[in-house]
């Protein structure tokens, strides 16, 4: 039990190329971090950096107080499940629990009664005897679990580790992976592309693009109020509708740049002919009876009806399919189809708005 | 279980494999054909006539005290090549792979000697190692070290070793530095982890690892001493000093082309064949068994 505290960390490779470009973040004892982005964005480098797996180019990485930068990752007291379980494949499943505690030089009956404990935790007990290649996915992902709980480490550090599962296993992993989480009381950083994960598992949520951590907030403040253009379209699925505009005139709302003019409700609109982006998420816009409530009125090009709800994907009916794509999720009982014009209000206090130049929330 | 490929044709196949078959068939079981034939069989000394004799050549063979020594001495031989050829190796491979910069250029340093035809191997060794003119001869001398390959047995047989091995080294590097490529770098990563430093990783989780790449290159290794290396010990030592390197290949060779006594020459190539069969199949049997293929 520890807290992992990041400040400023960098990386650099060769000199030249910047993967991490200097992350804080304070994880608190026993807390969930997860740190989300797309491909490349350096988050598995930054979870290698903790796990000591790659070297820090600069700032402090702590954990539990003690700055371990130079220290090995067997001394840095973590343990680490690994996208591809990276079970050792000529050792059987309880030697496979048991490696690192005997390169500790514990003692053996120590050692069986963790494995065993830990075994049973996570329903390994018949399993023991066999080896990795004789396991489905899921019992190999449990038995990478198992490896990490039997040391009791300070932190366990997860890099992707159900995305080899298939869709219905990966939902009960991650509720696994997030009740025992909770019931060791382990600090943990979790990484992932997947947001649904993010979102469940997550104390603290650290989005990332490009090498730097684009906001970091609990789960839901994130998803209510994106920091940025990039937090906004990646935290959130169908991703949140973005329209270009900009102020009109006092009391008039914002000019559309596809036409037409949106006064959401419980906003402040910016100053007049100041460039914005406007955000709304598809699950705020709500049909309306009468065109005259309407905020935006929206030409369906494309119709999903997934059953609980209905996507319904169009642009902007002054505008054309080129000035922006609008997508809505609409209750299941909805019926539309291609070529229907659905007058749809935002729901109050729920578009936000971006500086069109900086990205940055108004 | 993946589906089986059917040729609608029936003759394509076969002529697809006529050519290997042809080979094996005028290369091995030809020879090898002719070889059981000729070891019952006598020849005169003139070559004129020959009598069947039944298994009188292998007795003779095996109950003759040359016949042990060259049992002896291919024993040696072939262990000594197939270890020393392959720890070195792995050493390599396992010193190569922890290279970043210049990868390549050491690579294919270290899989050149290959390339080398083993009879020239051989020369270069002697060369080195000559007691009139090897320069190492001359560096061992003068340090001290009575070194002279063409009066002392032993050391000549040191000498066959040490260019028959480096020969092989070339080879079994290549495929030690694909198998350490095969292991996922994670697993090492896992092992770190899990708080085992760099040699405890290499014997828990890199060496087993490596077991069927090690387990292949054994069987290769020894029917390399066995057969390939008649070059370089024709070149080094001649089989000399006395009988000292004479192994079974080199002995075949001396009594049937030599002093062409064919039958017990035939005899003695008939039973280096059921040895070598015997060697594959109980390396087969009993060291696979301890091999994981991950």
């Amino acid at each position: 039990m520890a807290t992992v505290e990041l400040k400023d960390v960098r990386k650099t490779y060769g000199g030249r190329v910047e993967a991490v470009k200097g992350i804080s973040i304070d994880i608190p004892d026993g807390a969930m971090c997860v740190l989300v982005g797309p491909s490349g964005c350096g988050k598995s480098t930054l979870l290698r950096m903790i796990a000591g797996l790659e070297e820090i180019t600069s700032g402090t990485v702590s954990i539990g107080d003690k700055v371990v930068n130079t220290l090995g990752p067997a001394e840095r007291d973590i343990a680490m499940v690994f996208q591809n379980y990276a079970l050792y494949p000529h050792m059987k499943v309880y030697d496979n629990m048991a490696y690192g505690l005997r390169n500790r030089g514990m003692d053996k009956d120590e050692i069986d009664r963790r494995v065993r404990d830990a075994a049973g935790t996570l329903g390994l007990a018949e399993l023991l005897e066999r080896r990795p290649r004789e396991l489905s996915g899921g019992q190999r992902q449990r038995v990478a679990m198992g490896r990490a709980i039997v040391r009791s480490p300070k932190a366990f550090l997860f890099d992707e580790p159900l995305s080899n599962l298939d869709a219905k296993l990966r939902g009960q992993m991650r509720i696994e992976i997030k009740n025992l989480q909770r019931s060791l009381g382990v600090t943990s950083v979790y990484v992932t592309h997947d947001q649904v994960e993010a979102m469940t598992l997550a104390d603290t949520l650290v989005v990332m693009n490009q090498g730097l951590a684009e906001q970091v907030d609990t789960p839901i403040a994130i998803y209510e109020r994106p920091a940025s253009i990039f937090v906004a379209g990646f935290i959130g699925s169908p991703a949140m509708n973005l329209l270009a505009a900009e102020g009109g005139e006092t009391g008039k709302g914002l000019k559309l740049a596809a036409g037409g003019t949106v006064k959401p409700r419980e906003t402040s609109l910016p100053d007049a002919g100041r460039k914005v982006l406007l955000g709304v998420r598809p699950e705020h816009l709500t049909l309306v009876s009468a065109r005259n409530n309407a905020d935006i009125e929206m030409k369906v090009t494309a119709v999903e009806a997934l059953g609980a709800d209905t996507l319904a994907h169009g642009y902007p009916v002054d505008g054309d399919a080129r000035a922006g794509e609008l997508i809505a999720r609409l209750p299941g009982t909805v019926r539309v189809a291609d070529g229907d014009v659905l007058p749809l209000a935002i729901d109050a206090g729920m578009a936000h708005l971006f500086d069109a130049g900086s990205g940055k929330r108004n | 279980m993946s589906p089986r490929v059917t040729f609608p044709n029936k003759i394509l196949p076969y002529l697809l494999i006529a050519p290997q078959l042809v080979i094996v068939g005028i290369f091995f079981y030809w020879p090898a054909s002719q070889a059981l034939y000729q070891s019952v069989l006598r020849e005169d000394p003139f070559g004129l006539r020959s009598t069947f004799v039944g298994l009188a050549n292998f007795r003779r063979v095996l109950s003759e005290p040359n016949y042990i020594n060259a049992l002896q001495n291919t024993a040696v031989f072939s262990i000594a090549v197939a270890f020393v050829a392959m720890a070195i190796a792995l050493l390599l491979a396992v010193m190569a792979d922890k290279i970043i910069r210049g990868r390549g250029i050491y690579r294919t340093m270290l899989i050149w000697p290959y390339a080398i035809a083993p009879a020239i191997a051989g020369m270069v060794w002697l060369f080195m190692f000559n007691p009139a003119m090897g320069t190492f001869a001359y560096m061992l001398r003068s340090s001290g070290y009575q070194w002279d390959p063409l009066l002392r047995g032993d050391q000549a047989m040191v000498l066959v070793i040490a260019a028959a091995a480096w020969k092989q080294i070339s080879y079994n590097f290549l495929f030690f530095v694909a198998g350490l490529q095969a292991i996922p770098k994670t697993l090492i990563e896992a092992a770190a982890i899990d708080g085992a430093g760099e040699t405890k990783r290499f014997w828990t989780i890199i060496f087993p690892l490596l077991a069927p790449t090690t387990f292949f290159l054994l069987v290769i290794n020894t029917t390399y001493a066995f057969f390939d290396t008649f070059g370089i010990i024709h070149a080094v030592t001649g089989g000399g000093p006395g009988k000292a390197t004479e192994t079974l290949v080199y002995k075949v060779y001396n009594d049937g082309f030599v002093n062409l006594i064919l039958g017990d020459s035939a005899a003695q190539s008939v039973i280096l064949m059921v040895i070598v069969i015997a060697l594959t199949a109980i390396q087969f049997r009993y060291v696979e068994k301890k091999v994981h293929y991950g």
